[in-house]
């Protein structure tokens, strides 16, 4: 089984994350699963799976083409095929927008998905990454903490504005 | 207990942006993670590629003879302990100089790979870094280089600039774009930060009631397909500046090419789709995006503002400085200094054109001297310009004739600044693995045909931008002479364009014919402004004159003498 590095405490103030035994098939791999994530032209014929629902978006998909069904969405893995593929922190950060509004698992997926781009993948609101290949998870784990600050608003580090105005 | 401490007056700072913990913070966590990055390149953890990415957005490149490294300098203003150690780590990291660029940055061109992160560290006790100098994200952000000292300015650009570098460093989403992306900002009519080739440009204005906002610029750029950028919005108010450059970002960064290199940078999205449709894109995307867009609170534009006050000018009325002077100083006070909007006050060149010198050139020692002079005579700062100079922007008057005396000694008074000596050029082929041709014996030979100070002054104000290869980095296509190098079957051959200008009104230049051999572009510099000698009228400045008689005369003068001596 694959193995993802997740976030499981979202939501609190003291993040967590560990490796957690994938429970999600990929379109073409058990079509019967119980939870199934499909690429975005199979989409609209999964509508009513009945299992769980997860997309697969490659970079050059419109999260647009996603509005009316990301409620149904359990997943949305988004793909980052090489270190300068960058379109999928935007998908990222539309989805978790007011916009769309998904709640679901974010899952960062590919060959570029390496501990250096942790940190800014988090910060687009990504909390599930299926690291490449090769990738230590002891120091993936510890990419997230390099930082403690940032100056963009974003999940789940407050800003550094927000530091300067907002702590107590 | 029972011990007094007696203590100074607290140390004045000088008048720019200072760093709290938190941009410190942020700063020495930046350091860390490079040091990491390095250290697992080193032990073959991380391979070429995966390092390239990382190095790149901390300033490191692989040369033609060794690693280059571009340290930051936003908008252009440095605290003379800031200049202190760029000098001091040019002495102990490299071979005691360093490269100022068009973007205001200093360029190390012999650093060892495995000291890059000591010099990282050295940057960061001086409120420095090397982020985002390179690599497909926000660049260094660049100014006026007369930002607050202007007599015609709006209002003062660098408070702005550092919300923007702040904004940018390690943005989450823009960090991986399909290319570079470069923000300059004005705040005077006069254009002194080619803001019209940057892929945004940003000009302070005020609303009828008195408010802060900008003209926003969009899709300039050189390279290899040059473009003026276009208006997208004629006024935005200041609060709004980071949720729509988000907005521009987040446009570009799902729409712009990925497919082809040479296509990718905004102005070619811009292009494609026209400023009209894309200003919709725009709009669009930040009316939908307020939830996620960045605020911009009046508290922290005051807090960042506040830093940028002007320092304690004194009470002083202008004075008459060159009248009896020797005629040395008073060429350096003509061509070297400007009008400051405060009396008794002004701004000082420190030209870095002298002739023989790689242009933007400057040594260990004159850091540590020109930082010495800055302490006395212009309240511990000094400025680098677009135009690969410093500028001392608060001289007293008084103290104008001592600093030239001084300048002099360090060989930083060639009066030069505004002639066709001043030239902007790259590195070129001695330094760059991207380029085509040499820069630098080419600057050498123009300084060496036009040495003659009263044929130079004669001349009058002719910019001239050499490029090393067609990616533009010395700014060809708005020179009024734009030279180019080429590679013609192995040999350094160069391109020149006329016409070009980036101050006033923008243009880009037109090329003139055949491209010409390494020795003889001196030689047909000097037929162009042979044929501007004959044919201008009375007070006009070379580039009034190519407006006025256009391209054919100066083809005419250049290439009719080539067959001739054929």
């Amino acid at each position: 089984m694959r193995a993802i590095l997740k976030r499981l405490d979202a939501g609190n103030a003291a993040e967590r994350r560990e490796i957690v035994q994938d429970d999600w098939k990929y379109f073409g791999e058990d079509d019967g699963a119980d939870a199934l994530i499909v690429p975005l032209a199979e989409l609209q014929s999964h509508l009513s799976y009945p299992g769980r629902l997860g997309v697969r978006l490659a970079p050059g998909d419109q999260v647009e083409n996603l509005a009316g069904d990301v409620q149904r969405l359990s997943l949305v893995a988004i793909e980052f095929p090489s270190a300068g593929e960058g379109r999928g922190f935007s998908q990222g950060r539309l989805l978790r927008s007011a916009r769309f509004g998904f709640k679901g698992e974010l899952r960062a997926v590919g060959a570029g998905v390496k501990q250096d781009l942790l940190f800014i993948l988090a910060r687009c609101g990504f909390d599930a990454f299926e690291l490449a290949p090769g990738q230590k998870v002891d120091e993936a784990l510890r990419a997230f903490e390099r930082y403690t600050v940032a100056y963009q608003p974003a999940e789940p580090l407050s800003s550094i504005e927000q530091q300067r105005y907002h702590a107590a | 207990m029972g011990i007094s401490v007696t203590r100074g007056p607290a140390p004045i700072l000088p008048r720019m942006y200072q760093y709290d913990q938190l941009d410190q913070a942020f700063v020495d966590q930046r350091v860390a993670e490079f040091r990491d990055q390095t250290r697992r390149f080193l032990a073959g953890e991380l391979s070429e590629d995966e390092f390239k990415a990382v190095r790149l957005r901390n300033g490191l490149y692989i040369q033609r003879h060794a690693p280059m490294l571009r340290i930051a300098i936003p908008y252009g203003l440095l605290s003379t302990r800031q200049l202190r150690k760029l000098g001091e780590i040019a002495h102990r990291y490299d071979r005691g100089y360093g490269h100022f660029t068009t973007r205001t940055n200093l360029q190390l061109n012999w650093p060892k790979l495995e000291t890059v992160p000591d010099i990282l560290a050295e940057l960061a006790t001086v409120q420095m870094h090397a982020i985002q100098t390179s690599g497909n994200c926000i660049r260094n952000v660049t100014a006026d280089h007369m930002a607050g000292i202007a007599t015609d300015e709006v209002d003062d650009p660098r408070p702005y600039c550092e919300i923007i570098r702040q904004w940018a460093n390690l943005h989450p989403e823009f960090n991986y774009l399909p290319r570079k992306f470069k923000i300059a900002v004005t705040g005077s009519p006069e254009d002194r930060a080619a803001s019209e080739v940057h892929d945004v440009g940003l000009h302070l204005r005020r609303d009828a009631e008195g408010n802060i906002g900008f003209q926003v610029l969009v899709g300039g750029g050189l390279g290899r397909t040059p473009i003026i950028g276009q208006v997208i919005r004629e006024f935005l108010p200041l609060p709004h500046l980071l949720s729509y450059l988000d907005a521009i970002l987040r446009v570009y960064n799902r729409y712009g090419r990925r497919d082809n290199i040479h296509k990718a940078r905004i102005k070619i999205l811009v292009k494609s789709v026209g400023i009209a449709k894309f200003r919709d894109q725009v709009e669009t995307e930040w009316r939908a995006a307020q939830d996620i867009a960045p605020v911009l609170e009046a508290a922290e534009v005051d807090r960042i503002r506040a830093f940028f006050n002007p320092p304690a000018y004194e009470s002083l009325p202008d004075i008459e400085v060159a009248a009896g002077r020797e005629p040395e100083f008073q060429a350096w006070y003509r061509y070297n200094t400007r009008p400051h909007k405060v009396s008794g006050y002004r701004a000082a060149f420190i030209s870095l054109k002298a002739h023989g010198q790689n242009p933007g050139d400057m040594s260990s020692g004159q850091m540590e001297a020109v930082a010495a002079l800055a302490d006395r005579v212009s309240f511990g700062l000094v400025r680098v310009t677009h135009s690969q100079n410093l500028l001392l922007a608060d001289v007293k008057q008084s103290e104008l004739y001592g600093v030239w005396q001084e300048l002099r000694r360090l060989g930083l008074a060639m009066p030069n600044i505004g002639t066709l000596t001043d030239l902007i050029a790259c590195p070129g082929l001695d330094f760059c693995s991207l380029a085509n041709a040499g820069t630098l014996k080419v600057a050498h030979q123009i300084q060496q045909q036009f040495d003659d100070l009263d044929y130079l002054y004669d001349l009058g104000d002719i910019e001239v931008k050499m490029s090393g290869c067609m990616n533009a980095c010395g700014h060809h296509h708005v020179g009024h002479i734009g030279i180019l190098g080429v590679d013609k079957h192995g040999e350094e051959w160069y391109q020149i364009t006329l016409g070009g200008s980036v101050n006033g009104s923008t243009a880009l230049g037109q090329v003139i014919g055949p491209s010409v051999p390494q020795a003889e572009v001196a030689a047909t510099i000097e037929r162009i402004v042979d044929v501007y000698r004959a044919e201008r009228e009375d007070g006009e400045r070379f580039i009034e004159t190519f407006r006025r008689i256009g391209v054919k005369p100066f083809k005419e003068g250049v290439y009719a003498s080539y067959s001739e001596a054929a």
